[in-house]
């Protein structure tokens, strides 16, 4: 028997109408663990570099992690995995919510899809009955409407499922699957999804999962609810209201926006507007909000509640989490019950809330400027809001200029030329990112900008502080119960970090401190993804109750695979190359590792330059980023080293 | 008549409160896994969640008594305007649905709350629920010992009142010496 795992994947080839259940290699899980690292596995040893996203030979992962189903809290993450078409590197995104745990009750660790169906189809897994069912009713329906009309078909309440809206069905880069309270949005993995002729995946289980050693893992997970009941009593001092606590940003709780609408900036990623929010505003966005929002809920067996219902008077239910609030109501200069009006529509076609508000700005900017002409916005009324949602249709519906900017910021101002490539501003390996705007350059900030694999900072951030804290007293509470740190000398650099003066941004921290601070960040969130464990306990905030002291005993505990911290930090080292040796093979170099040039006002060039040096030492890599043969020997993943020969990433001869 | 102690435990439900992450559900199935927390199934699970977010509906429900026929009618409650699940509230474990009934076996499941030597402080889905959807309250009731007639005494008393004595007799008579 199998623990923790179910030890099968389910292989749908959609092009011949195939399905088999397939036995994993439990070699893989000790290499890997599950989740991204299997997947980022299956990716390198199946689909070529050379395969185009929308090709019949790109595979679609959708994967739980190791722990996902196991009473573990937060364990309910489904990680998606394909080659982007947007980066056309690879692209994975992760959404909380009921997925995962269903798959691994009814059976499987993983569905594959390879192929391309000719007609829009939707799969029914329900336990070992698994069906690809005609969609063709469903084409042209919402993400959320999709779930709905599929459960009663299927007379399935309790059956979960994960679906595209129309910007999916028409390969919309931004599209987004979704899932309940959930959405899988960066990277165009919905695209891929339409372009597989997938509508949804409906699954319903009803099998055990089993542990190892079932009560020692039990114990285990008492401590980690404990924690967080006493992180909730317990806020975390002298940080902002968003970062005291667990979970994803409490979006969804506060209504005091101060911060964000302040902070962040406007329209197209450009104006930040400092002294906005007011005591007027405050009370109109709360009434708002709170006339909106019917109850906070979680994701399964959590007991965070970052997620919301959110009914509009005269709009159907939907869910929403985190940020999205915001994305549209900044980009387009409006209030707050915009925001959660059109975010309804753009839910139920199936857009990234972070890209697609942004696309619609970045058009409005060229328009402005005269890029864009009144023709391209034939048919496009004059006030602010209704152009907004004017564009977000023929976005998703691929018409006019929609079909040029449904494709990104990038790929779109590559195409509109005559310098519209300069409005594309915000964006890290062709993918669009937070709109922030900094002052001083942050050394840790700007490795985890340049060098993430999935080019978005809320996957790579962490429980490092943002910022240092204003005085030594401050620095020293923060520091007298950090369990979490994996070596005691990162406590040292907290209670050294200064405001000002020698020791501060941007030499301070070090360049090796930073590289040091780095590399635990990303270990942190490289183990939850391929645990299927959600951020918002562990990698994300600061002070979780997942760390790297309690995972190797809850992975022993859950699985009966001996391992230990070292051994987890080499499972997270070997995951961290695999999944930059395929992006290597897709292209991936050094000159693609770059943060918006205005992201921060202040640039050091020599100083970046240094940082990336040292991380690529760090991780054993070359100068470029390419993993060295030596190292990928270290971490078993000699065939890498084999392959980047044959391809000529890595000279004969050469370590 | 002698008075005795009778203890008298109740899971209060705070609808409000819950949301919706069905922990109660895991960590039921897994304390009644054999061996204990050796796995889990929300299907096996005592305490149930209806739920759909869609219309704001969540109710975690108890297993109760095993029925072997469902009710002449059903019930669907509306309250403050919000329509529940037909059924949503009843705690039978009833041919006329699914849950309460081992997914395997199809026995009927019943919440012991969690009944165990030593016992626990609380039920586990109380342990497990920290947004105090679910709150255990024990009190003690004094009851008098013979106040309250065996089922059986109810039973036969009603068939009397309805057949006579005399019939009632002659039929248990007849029954017995079947047997």
């Amino acid at each position: 028997m199998r623990y923790g795992e179910t030890g099968y994947n389910l292989e749908i080839d959609l092009s011949r109408g195939n399905i088999e259940r397939a036995e994993t290699d439990p070699r893989l899980t000790e290499l890997h663990l599950g989740g991204l690292g299997t997947n980022a596995k299956i990716l390198f040893d199946r689909v070529k570099p050379e395969t185009e996203p929308f090709s019949p030979e790109n595979l679609l992962i959708f994967s739980t992690g190791l722990l996902g189903g196991t009473p573990a809290p937060g364990a309910n993450r489904t990680i998606i995995t394909t080659y982007s078409p947007q980066t056309l590197l690879m692209g994975y995104s992760m959404m909380g919510g009921f997925w995962a745990p269903e798959l691994k009750y009814a059976g499987y660790d993983k569905v594959i899809l390879r192929g391309k169906s000719s007609d829009l189809v939707y799969l029914w897994i329900h336990n070992d009955k698994v069906e690809i069912r005609d969609a063709s009713h469903l084409a042209g329906k919402g993400a959320v409407e999709t779930q709905e009309l599929i459960r009663k078909e299927l007379k399935e309440p309790n059956a979960q499922v994960a679906a595209i809206g129309l910007a999916g069905e028409n390969k919309v880069y931004t599209a987004s699957i979704e899932q309940g309270r959930s959405s899988a949005s960066r990277l165009g993995i919905g695209a891929v999804m339409g372009d597989k002729g997938v509508k949804a995946i409906a699954v319903r289980g009803t099998k055990d999962v089993n542990l190892a050693r079932p009560a020692e893992f039990l114990e285990l997970c008492n401590e980690v609810l404990k924690y967080i009941k006493y992180r909730n009593e317990n806020p975390v001092p002298n940080v902002m209201t968003i970062l005291q606590g667990l979970g994803s940003p409490q979006e969804m709780l506060h209504v005091d926006e101060k911060w964000h609408t302040e902070n962040f900036m406007w329209g197209n990623a450009r104006t930040r507007r400092k002294d906005y929010w007011n005591k007027e505003i405050e009370e109109k966005w709360k009434e708002t909000q709170l006339g909106v929002r019917k109850r906070l809920i979680s994701c399964y067996n959590c007991p965070m509640k970052c997620g919301a219902i959110i009914s509009v008077p005269g709009l159907s239910t939907y869910m929403m989490k985190c940020f999205s609030k915001l994305t549209y109501t900044m980009a387009a200069y409006s209030d707050l019950d915009f925001g959660f009006r059109i975010a309804q529509k753009a839910t139920e076609y199936g857009v990234d809330g972070f890209s697609t508000p942004q696309i619609m700005a970045f058009a409005f900017e060229l328009k402005e400027a005269g890029i864009l002409t009144d023709a391209d916005f034939e048919g496009c009324p004059s006030d602010n809001e209704g152009k907004f949602y004017w564009l977000l249709d023929r976005i998703v519906r691929r018409e006019g200029i929609g079909d040029v900017l449904a494709n990104g910021t990038y790929w779109a101002a590559k195409e509109i030329g005559k310098g519209a490539e300069g409005y594309a501003h915000n964006n890290i390996k062709k993918h669009e990112q937070l709109p922030l705007k900094l002052g001083m350059l942050n050394p840790v900030y700007f490795l985890m900008y340049a060098t993430g694999e999935k080019a978005n900072i809320t996957q790579i951030e962490g429980q490092f502080p943002q910022a240092p804290f204003a005085t030594m007293e401050e620095r020293e509470e923060f520091v007298k119960d950090w369990i979490q740190v994996p070596d005691e000398k990162f406590k040292q650099i907290v209670l050294d970090w200064e405001m000002r003066g020698e020791r501060s941004n941007p030499y301070y921290p070090t360049v090796d401190m930073s590289v040091d601070i780095v590399d635990w960040q990303e270990m942190m969130h490289y183990i939850d993804d391929a645990l299927g464990v959600c951020a918002g306990l562990s990698s994300f905030p600061l002070k979780p109750p997942y760390h790297i002291h309690n995972y190797p005993k809850l992975i022993s505990a859950a699985t009966g695979i001996d391992m230990d911290e070292a051994g987890l930090a080499q499972v997270y080292r070997r995951n961290r190359n695999l999944i930059r040796a395929i992006n290597v093979r897709k292209g991936l170099r050094r000159a693609d590792e770059k943060p918006p040039e205005d992201h921060w006002k202040k640039r050091f060039p020599e100083l970046e330059e240094k940082l990336l040096d040292a991380y690529y030492a760090f991780k054993g890599w070359d100068n470029q980023g390419v993993p060295t043969k030596k190292s990928l020997r270290q971490l078993d993943l000699g065939y890498i080293a084999e392959d980047f020969e044959q391809r000529g990433i890595i000279k004969n001869g050469q370590d | 008549m002698a008075k005795i102690k009778k203890k008298v435990k109740t899971i209060k439900i705070d609808l409000d409160k819950c949301n919706g992450c069905r922990a109660c559900e895991v960590i039921c199935s897994a304390f009644h896994a054999s061996p204990r927390y050796g796995s889990n199934n929300p299907e096996r699970s005592r305490i149930r969640m209806v739920r759909d977010p869609i219309r704001d509906v969540y109710v975690p429900v108890y297993a109760g008594e095993y029925t072997g026929a469902e009710c002449m009618g059903r019930d669907r409650y509306v309250i403050e305007g919000k329509e529940y699940d037909e059924c949503g509230f009843c705690r039978a474990a009833c041919p006329s649905r699914t849950i309460f009934h081992e997914p395997d076996s199809g026995l009927p499941l019943k919440c012991d709350m969690c009944e165990d030597d030593p016992p626990q402080e609380k039920p586990l889905c109380v342990q497990w629920c920290l947004n105090d959807a679910l709150v255990y309250e024990e009190r003690e009731e004094e009851v008098e010992e013979e106040a309250k007639p065996g089922d059986v005494e109810t039973a036969l008393e009603s068939m009397i009142d309805k057949y006579g004595l005399q019939t009632v007799m002659d039929t248990a008579s007849r029954m017995a010496k079947k047997e």
